[in-house]
């Protein structure tokens, strides 16, 4: 059971490989219908977080000349990624590969039949569920760089950065790699480091090698619909009972735990933003709300089984001040264009919570043999390794793209048009006749 | 003949559409608009950014009458419009050369 909870992901895979048997559910070689429904269920759940979430909290966030290119790059990343994961991106994360990225001996699942089971549920479920993991991830980029980057490039962009930053970073932690259960030993149960801080570090990268948006810290440019942005919001915290608890790969008492977790630090992370911005701003703004929500989903996502109820609120109250302060103060004192703070919600919410995951780690969820503060040194060791790697790969291919596309930006007129007409020749509120 | 443009607050529309209506006028011309006066505008908070909102909605009235109804209907818009409070907008009146009625080709006071 220990082995079990300690090892996230796919370490639950390792786990059935060595044939452990996990108390009160089925045996490791066995198909149990109870997880499989489970997670067929979080799999929707984690593609919901997508579409629409993550496209209506962002979409609304830009003005309404872009918001089509914002659902846009969202629908486009569950297009090619969709694809590129199955054909590829599966076998790089999850194959038998190096400490660093997974081999290509899974291309286009090739090695797998309707009766190859990834622990206790069907390696086909296994599959999509890391699929919608794969989708959103660079997705959640989209925010940083919003409003200023034609479609072509960007397409290339995120094609590039999932198998060249996802799926090693996914195999080094979930796919028996150098940072996970099989090296490290660092502790990541549904994301932090892979989804989260790598989206949210990369993103930084891309928002300063992009450049500010034209008239940024000049002209207005606030968010064209509040309603979407909670929408969005919303739906995100409904599909992250998935992304969280799913990631037990089972239907057992661990993911009751995580399930419970993450939306406790999320209520936490609400009530703690809404009060810090009343004292600080006088007025509590809805807006301020939904970006804490999300700030608490990311704090509490790699720490989500590893932590009790009680340390859950400590995660949801730390990630609330944490990313308050880099959203409202330290974003406009830098003065750098993270437009709709990838960087101050993910990057540093994911890091917080992978540091987190180390200082309020329950007695239970401590990997045998390792002290309390050891295990925080690895988190820490695991967020450094994450937070240079991220970025530094995001420029590396960023520079390449420039190289062959020329500017990543539409030129000055079509930026002032909207990419909306200038990148997909639509408009999203069409004036009745 | 004048024209009178009136840019008023817009929940006044109703009020200042009755008092027209009350005083003889048989057509205008509305167009939601936008501006600033002594009222200024008002800030707005986003995730830390303040902005300063100058531009608030408000209703253009616009109507054309003959020479002799112009001061009261006027007043009447003035009475109509008017909350006592800073914003409540402006009045503007204007002569006008000439008027076209587009279906019969009258012309002048005639057309109105």
């Amino acid at each position: 059971m220990r082995n079990g909870i300690s090892l996230a992901g796919a370490g639950r895979l390792v786990a059935a490989t060595a044939a452990l048997v996990t108390a009160g559910s089925a045996s490791a070689d066995e198909l149990s219908a109870g997880d499989t429904a489970w997670m067929m269920t979080s799999t929707a759940l984690v593609l919901l977080m997508t579409l629409p979430g993550l496209a209506l909290f962002y979409g609304g966030l830009v003005r309404s000349k872009n918001v089509l290119s914002i659902l846009m790059q969202c629908l486009i990343s569950a297009g090619l990624v969709g694809v590129l994961w199955v054909v590829v991106g599966y076998s790089l994360s999850f194959g038998d590969g190096n400490a660093f990225v997974g081999g290509l001996d899974k291309l286009l699942l090739g090695h797998a039949t309707p009766e190859s089971l990834s622990g206790t549920i069907p390696e086909y479920v296994f599959v999509m569920f890391q699929g919608m993991f794969a989708i959103i991830t660079p997705a959640l980029m989209i925010g940083a760089f919003a409003e200023r980057m034609r479609f072509a490039p960007y397409f290339a962009f995120i094609a590039i950065w999932v198998l060249v930053v996802y799926c090693p970073l996914a195999h080094m932690v979930w796919g028996g790699g150098m940072i996970g259960g099989d090296g490290w030993g660092a502790l990541d149960f549904a994301g932090g480091l892979v989804v989260h801080m790598s989206s949210g570090f990369s993103a930084i990268a891309a928002a300063l090698f992009l450049g500010p948006r034209k008239g940024h810290l000049k002209q207005p440019m606030p968010p064209h619909s509040l309603p979407l942005v909670v929408i969005g919001a919303s739906l995100l915290w409904v599909g992250w009972f998935g992304f969280n608890a799913g990631s037990q790969l089972a239907a057992d008492g661990t993911a009751g735990l995580a399930f419970l977790t993450t939306s406790t630090a999320t209520s936490t992370a609400v009530l703690t933003w809404v009060i810090v911005e009343w004292l600080h701003q006088g007025k509590p703004t809805v807006l301020g709300a939904a970006t804490a929500a999300v700030a608490g989903l990311v704090s509490i996502t790699p720490a989500c089984a590893f932590v009790t109820p009680g340390g859950s609120i400590l995660v949801g109250l730390g990630g609330a001040v944490i990313c308050y302060v880099f959203v409202m103060i330290v974003k406009p004192a830098a003065g750098y264009d993270d437009s709709l703070d990838v960087f101050g919600v993910h990057g540093i919410g994911g890091a917080w919570g992978a540091l987190a995951t180390g200082l309020f780690i329950a007695p239970f969820a401590l990997p045998e043999g390792t002290s309390h503060g050891a295990q925080i040194l690895i988190q820490l060791k695991s967020i450094g390794f994450t937070a240079v790697f991220a970025p530094v790969a995001t420029l590396v291919i960023l520079f390449a793209l420039r190289a062959v596309f020329g500017s990543l930006r539409p030129t000055g007129e079509n930026e002032s048009v909207g990419l909306d007409q200038s990148e997909h020749n639509e408009s999203a509120y069409i004036e009745a006749a | 003949m004048k024209k009178i443009e009136a840019i008023i607050k817009p929940f006044k529309l109703d009020e200042v559409r009755e008092a027209l209506s009350e005083a003889g006028v048989s057509g205008l011309t509305v167009t939601e608009s936008k501006g600033f006066g002594r009222q200024k505008g008002h800030t707005e908070h986003y995730r830390g950014a303040e902005y300063q909102v100058d531009f608030l909605p408000k209703i253009r009235v616009e109507v054309v009458v003959r020479d002799d109804q112009a001061d009261a209907i006027v007043a009447k818009i003035a009475e109509a419009a008017n909350t006592q409070k800073i914003g409540d907008g402006k009045i503007f009146v204007m002569d006008v050369a000439d008027a076209v009625r587009i279906r019969t080709g009258e012309r002048g006071e005639a057309a109105l």
